[in-house]
């Protein structure tokens, strides 16, 4: 594990009212997917999980041909698809485009992908204005933070901190009420979406059949960034695909309630093509960027290309006790929780944080709520692999090789393993209730004093099993 | 003739926990089975497989292969070892098929201790009485790979005068994870604590689960709060009388 990882884990163990707010968000929200799928609100629940999972593995398992079809479904829209290889090519074209249009805003609706390839701030650095119009990408937007959750990005952040950030970036009064700070963060919006050149979006699907991009969200503000400005432009990743518009029976159903525990968010958009002759209202311009950014490496690795199945519903962070302990923010990159703990080093590369899938109990919390059933602890212990056994080829972390080595070894010759457990109990201290809070400096190594920081340790029994069994006297059935 | 079954203890019962094996021995026994240990029977291979040293945990689990492939039935105090060599060693010799072939014929034979009581001894009433308060921790890989949830459940219903109170928390993760109570051991403590926080609120006396390693955890959490709770085995509970 990396100094940051851990000073990052360590902040954020400290700061108690974090610790509260994350626990209490997750709890929250854990509690309404649970309420959406009790008794008989979702009876098929669980066979809708494996017809997701059928769906996704076909679509990625099949995609450069879903890719093509969604591309000629999108120009028989009169739209156009830019394919993009990394942030670059994404800054590149949306900044060509603004120049030779003229433009100089634009309202952002909320997108993980454009997080994920800092566009904001690619943006920003060629002045071009930016501006989240969701509310609590705005509110992150405004603190210059990342996201600290894939659903709820300002889940960290209290009312009061809210308030406190209005006023100081706005000049508004110091105002704690929720419904009073969405109608300040509103008043100010309005004002961009109607001066806005482009709009930019994220997508929860890319239909293939059709051509279609579809949003979900609850406040309104992505429709409005979709069909306000003259330019939508949609970003979204290769995976975000699905075969056909049918199967959102399936996604739909899973979405909402996976994520915030609703039926169906207030609003899903269908957006394809630009505005048609007739049509009063929607974009005279419709672009669908598509970013591989790292996901063709995935496409190649059969053992863990399911980490692209995700639909980014957030259950997985919810449910996860690291998660809950450690926040967003202790997470290396701007996915966070078991999903950005599996894709961050298949994107990033297994360095940008060695740790990353070793920072798990692998419980199983997290395969257990997806909703598009990614085996999320089997891709951890893969990617395990994959770290130690890049650590070999460069010739680091040898203590920890040849303690496994030499417990390898020791496990193949059950008459040392006798020996060696003999030695512990006659090395450790006695103790009365058989737990020890310390031992002598010649166990104290440091795995012993790591569980000795947190909890006291069982002191070895005078006879092992193995030694009681030879002199046990079998029971008969006495029953 | 007695039915019989190999005990695989595990690594941490036979040289932490030997209560738990003895107590395991005893239950079996009264159910009528004539109950082995083979004696080259060391661990299943699981830290090294979730540390990432899948070489290390495969000459490990050879080494299981080799003493337990010829016995009947085996039966093992945990859902985690169970699981390891139910659910994992087919991943570790994937390219191997002579082994891959030993793996499928033994892993059926396989059994978490509760599980063989129910679905093979076919008992639910072992004729146990603790009088006690307890509640039951549904450790993660017995729950979420080999979905035991009712099972100890049952067979603790029919222990005489235990009465079971069921926390909130029941299937969140006490924190252990092998090696991630060291790797990331204030995590994994901050983990047993609202555990334990969980068990508290119930009122019980004791915690009861099928996985000496998640008792560990709780236990030794336990322990370090000065609480004054305690930690069962199912199988001691079973064997009390
Ligand atoms: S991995 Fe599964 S649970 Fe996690 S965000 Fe993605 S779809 Fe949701």
């Amino acid at each position: 594990m990396s100094v940051v990882f851990d000073e990052k884990i360590n902040r954020a163990r400290g700061d108690g009212r974090l610790q509260l707010a994350i626990y209490d968000a997750t709890a929250r929200l854990m509690d309404k997917r649970k309420h959406a799928l009790e008794g008989d609100n979702l009876p098929d629940f669980q066979e809708l999980r494996d017809c997701a999972n059928a769906l996704k593995k076909q679509t990625i398992d099949n995609l450069d041909h879903y890719l093509e079809q969604f591309e000629a479904n999108v120009i028989a829209h009169a739209g156009k698809v830019v394919f993009c290889k990394d942030a670059t090519d994404v800054s590149d074209f949306i900044l060509k485009l603004a120049k030779e249009r003229g433009a100089r805003l634009i309202v952002k609706s909320k997108s993980m992908t454009t997080e994920e390839i800092d566009l904001n701030e690619r943006l920003e650095h060629h002045n071009l204005e930016a501006v989240e119009t969701d509310l609590g990408e705005y509110i992150i937007q405004l603190a210059h933070e990342r996201p600290y959750h894939i659903v709820a990005p300002a889940m960290h952040k209290t009312r009061y901190q809210v308030a406190d950030l209005f006023e100081e970036k706005l000049g508004v009064p110091n105002e704690t009420v929720i419904e009073k700070q969405t109608m300040i963060a509103r008043g100010v919006l309005r004002e961009k979406f109607l001066a806005a050149d482009i709009g930019i979006s994220g997508a929860n699907f890319l239909i293939a059949d059709s051509g279609a991009v579809v949003l979900v969200e609850n406040e309104g503000n992505a429709r409005l960034s979709t069909s306000a400005p003259k330019i939508h432009i949609a970003v979204a990743g290769i995976e975000k695909l699905i075969p056909r518009a049918q199967d959102l029976a399936v996604f739909l159903k899973l979405l909402g309630r996976s994520a915030t525990g609703q039926p169906l968010t207030v609003y899903t958009s269908f957006l394809s093509g630009p505005r048609r002759g007739e049509e009063i209202d929607g974009p005279g311009e419709f672009y669908v960027v598509l970013l591989d950014n790292g996901r063709t490496k995935l496409l190649e690795d059969s053992g863990k290309r399911e980490s692209l199945y995700c639909i980014r519903c957030g259950a997985c962070l919810n449910h996860c006790p690291v998660y809950r302990k450690i926040g967003g923010h202790s997470f290396p990159w701007v996915y966070s929780g078991p999903i950005g703990a599996i894709i961050t080093p298949q994107f990033m590369g297994l360095n940008h944080e060695p740790g990353l899938p070793f920072a798990s109990s692998l419980c199983g919390a997290c395969a257990e709520v997806c909703p598009v059933k990614i085996d999320i602890p089997r891709v951890l212990l893969e990617l395990r692999a994959d770290v130690t056994a890049a650590k070999e080829r460069e010739g680091q972390g040898g203590l920890e090789r040849m303690a496994f080595r030499a417990y390898a070894w020791l496990m193949r010759h059950p008459k040392l393993f006798e020996i060696a457990g003999r030695l512990a109990s006659v090395l450790a201290p006695a103790s009365s209730s058989g737990w020890l809070r310390g031992v002598p400096a010649i166990m104290n190594i440091p795995p012993v004093r790591a569980w000795l920081s947190q909890r006291d340790l069982p002191a070895p029994p005078h006879q092992s099993f193995r030694q009681q069994w030879r002199t046990r006297v079998p029971r008969i059935n006495s029953r | 003739m007695a039915k019989r079954v190999s005990l695989f203890v595990s690594c941490i019962v036979d040289q932490v926990f030997p209560n738990v094996g003895l107590a395991m021995a005893d239950v079996l026994e009264r159910a009528g089975f004539d109950v082995g240990f083979p004696e080259a029977q060391t661990c299943c291979g699981q830290p090294a497989f979730n540390s990432g040293y899948r070489e290390e945990a495969r000459q490990v689990a050879l080494h299981f292969l080799d003493v337990f492939s010829k016995s009947e039935n085996v039966v093992v105090p945990s859902g985690s070892c169970t699981a390891m060599i139910t659910h994992h060693f087919a991943e570790l010799f994937s390219n191997d098929q002579l082994n891959l072939a030993r793996v499928h014929a033994l892993e059926s034979r396989v059994y978490e201790f509760s599980r063989f009581l129910l679905d093979v001894a076919k008992v639910e009433d072992v004729g146990a009485r603790l009088d006690d308060v307890v509640t039951y921790h549904d450790s993660c890989h017995a729950l979420r790979e080999l979905k035991i949830k009712q099972g100890p459940r049952r067979l603790l219903s029919h222990v005489r005068g235990l009465e079971l109170r069921e926390m909130d928390a029941a299937e969140e993760c006490c924190g252990f994870g092998g090696t991630f109570s060291v790797k990331f051991a204030e995590v994994s403590g901050g983990m047993a604590r609202t555990k334990i926080d969980s068990i508290v609120r119930t009122g019980a006396r004791t915690v009861v689960s099928i996985d000496s390693s998640c008792l560990m955890q709780i236990q030794g959490a336990i322990s370090r709060a000065g609480l004054s709770v305690r930690t069962l085995h199912l199988a001691e509970v079973l064997a009390s009388r």
